[in-house]
């Protein structure tokens, strides 16, 4: 089986990642119709395939004959944008913590990493749904809500990294020569950190776009008119026996752009990762 | 015991960043009282449950106060059912915990055998099976599931009822959407642990002394593997519970996570309150729980 490796994996992914972003950029290019357009006339089309299909609506309409691939196309941009800033912030905040925790040690380093033992016992999903109920969900809410939930796997790698790269004969020659704790943390541990945690990032960014999906269908993300994959699949379920495919093709879309953020990061993790380049 | 002592004292931090997190989001809100009592309540009505409420006093006093009636189980009176919400909380408690418990039990089973599976036949087709279908798992999200087996399960086939909590056929499709939530990440960390662990110097010579290789497997190496698989369900349990809310709402099973979700559409506080607390005390209390059965199979986590 070893066709099916880190090569391949990271084409495909590569593929469908670049593919997705792409139809995100140019939504209102790729849009036949105008995803928030109802027309009453036009309720509950099935897609092109099935026997009452039009290429009018190639995916079919929804409940109020908003055409259903303009909702999809449009609703890419938002788990895309929520899963990538998000990622941003949580590697942003966690690896800060984890490079000060293990290059400072003594009392920084317990008070951090005892705080980060102790958040990670806390559930996302309750952070979540705290913050939700409280200010409702908007764009900036989504990300900072997602983004300070997943910080703490940076921080442990962030810490474990830096505590055996200070060590290192480069890092004691730059402080040697005068370079003073933020210099060596930014210019001489963290590039060498970076490989590891691209391939971290990557693979959170994935999780990140399930999370904002699964808050939006529970009704916790944008309030419903907005054209989000998790707002479509909550609105298809209500009407399964009518129109299937509603929800199944929001899933598909999901399913989509997720497993190609995964492969991506498993073939990186297969690639950059050398200690576990061997175990494939 | 010294182990025992030192994990003891880790106990409340988690519960005090809970309580405080929520402390400082409810008072960032604004005014509670006006969450309270509605639109066209009059000013004395206000002053009366400020005062209940204890705010009218500064925000020291008012976090010891929080704490206080937290301590005593007093969460305040749900909105919507104009009951103590510690008690509704706790009445959906009991349906929260049984699907947990399935899920979490499918999918350690499920993914223990997948991943002993996996290491066994490694780089033949089992693996690459297995494999494949974890990282589909993992790119699965779990509402989509729970909806295809509904579709396929209750609506075509009609074998199994779409949603509620009955007999053991209501329990089946939440079982699996919950613990497929979970089983990939369970292969994957078993295979590892399993291949490291078959790579170590006594399951050679457990082999060099005659063990066959499903001996060597069951009595040297599994032991000695399953360590990595039981921090990892420490681990999940923060993301079990965030696919149980999700897994409640599409099966309308009659949960805490479901409780929760509609408690904030009616923007019922108190029960959102009782609610978070409860399933952080749950979650605390399960990783205890796990770090205590880890240093009980594992003499190096208890002499470390």
């Amino acid at each position: 089986m070893k066709w099916f490796g880190p090569r391949l994996k990271i084409q495909i992914g590569v593929v469908l990642v670049l593919g997705m972003c792409l139809i995100a950029v140019f939504a209102n290019v790729l849009a036949p119709h105008d995803p928030y357009a109802q027309n009453l006339m036009q309720r509950l089309k099935p897609p092109v395939w099935e026997v009452r299909g039009t290429w009018a609506h190639p995916l079919g309409t929804d409940n109020f004959g908003r055409d259903l691939l303009s909702r999809l196309i449009y609703g890419s941009r938002l788990s895309i944008v929520v899963g990538l800033l998000a990622m941003v912030v949580a590697l942003s905040f966690g690896t800060m913590l984890g490079l000060v925790a293990g290059y400072l040690g003594g009392r920084a380093e317990q008070v951090i990493m005892r705080f980060a033992d102790a958040y990670q016992a806390i559930p996302e999903i309750l952070l979540a749904i705290v913050i939700v109920a409280v200010f409702g969900g908007g764009v900036t809410v989504l990300i900072l809500v997602l983004g300070f939930a997943g910080w703490e796997s940076y921080t442990r790698v962030a810490f474990n990294l830096t505590r055996s790269l200070r060590e290192r004969a480069f890092v004691e020659a730059a402080v040697a020569s005068g370079a003073g704790g933020r210099y060596v943390m930014w210019r001489h541990i963290l590039p060498q950190m970076s490989p590891v945690l691209t391939v971290i990032a990557t693979l959170q960014v994935g999780q990140l776009i399930l999370q904002e999906t699964a808050l939006s269908f529970l009704g916790l993300g944008l309030p419903p008119p907005t054209a989000t994959w998790g707002n479509i699949l909550a609105e298809g379920r209500d009407r399964l026996l009518v129109a299937p495919w509603i929800a199944n093709l929001a899933g598909v879309a999901i399913v989509l752009l997720v497993l190609g953020v995964n492969l991506l990061g498993n073939g990186l993790r297969e690639t950059l990762d050398p200690r576990r380049a061997d175990r494939r | 015991m010294r182990y025992l002592l030192r994990r003891l004292l880790l106990v409340p931090v988690p519960l005090i960043l809970v309580i405080a997190f929520v402390f400082v989001v409810l008072r960032l809100t604004g005014d509670p009282v006006a969450i309270y009592l509605g639109l066209d309540a009059t000013p004395e009505q206000e002053e009366v449950l400020r005062a209940e409420l204890h705010l009218d006093q500064p925000i020291p006093m008012q976090f010891a106060y929080f704490l206080w009636d937290l301590l005593h189980g007093d969460f305040g009176t749900s909105i919507q059912f104009k009951q103590p919400a510690m008690e509704i909380v706790g009445e959906r408690l009991g349906s929260t915990l049984q699907l947990l418990a399935m899920g979490l039990i499918a999918a350690i089973v499920l993914g223990v055998l997948g991943g002993v599976a996996c290491a066994v036949w490694k780089d033949r087709v089992p693996d690459f099976v297995i494999s494949i279908l974890a990282v589909a798992g993992q790119s699965m999200p779990s509402f989509w599931l729970g909806i295809l087996l509904i579709q396929l399960f209750a609506l075509d086939l009609g074998w199994l009822p779409t949603s509620g909590q009955g007999g053991w056929e209501h329990m089946v499709l939440p079982t699996i959407t919950l613990a497929t939530f979970l089983v990939p990440n369970f292969i994957l960390v078993t295979r590892i642990s399993v291949l490291e662990t078959a790579r170590e110097q006594f399951v050679t010579t457990a082999r060099a002394r005659g063990a066959g290789p499903a001996r060597a497997l069951w009595r040297h190496v599994l032991p000695n593997a399953i360590n990595p698989v039981v921090s990892l369900i420490g681990l999940q349990l923060g993301r079990l519970m965030g696919g149980a809310v999700v897994t409640e709402s599409i099966f309308a099973w009659p949960g805490v996570g479901r409780l929760m979700v509609s408690a904030i559409f009616q923007r019922d506080v108190p029960i959102v309150i009782a609610a978070v607390f409860i399933v952080a005390v749950t979650i605390v209390a399960a990783n205890l729980l796990v770090d205590l059965v880890q240093a009980a199979i594992d003499p190096r986590i208890r002499l470390r």
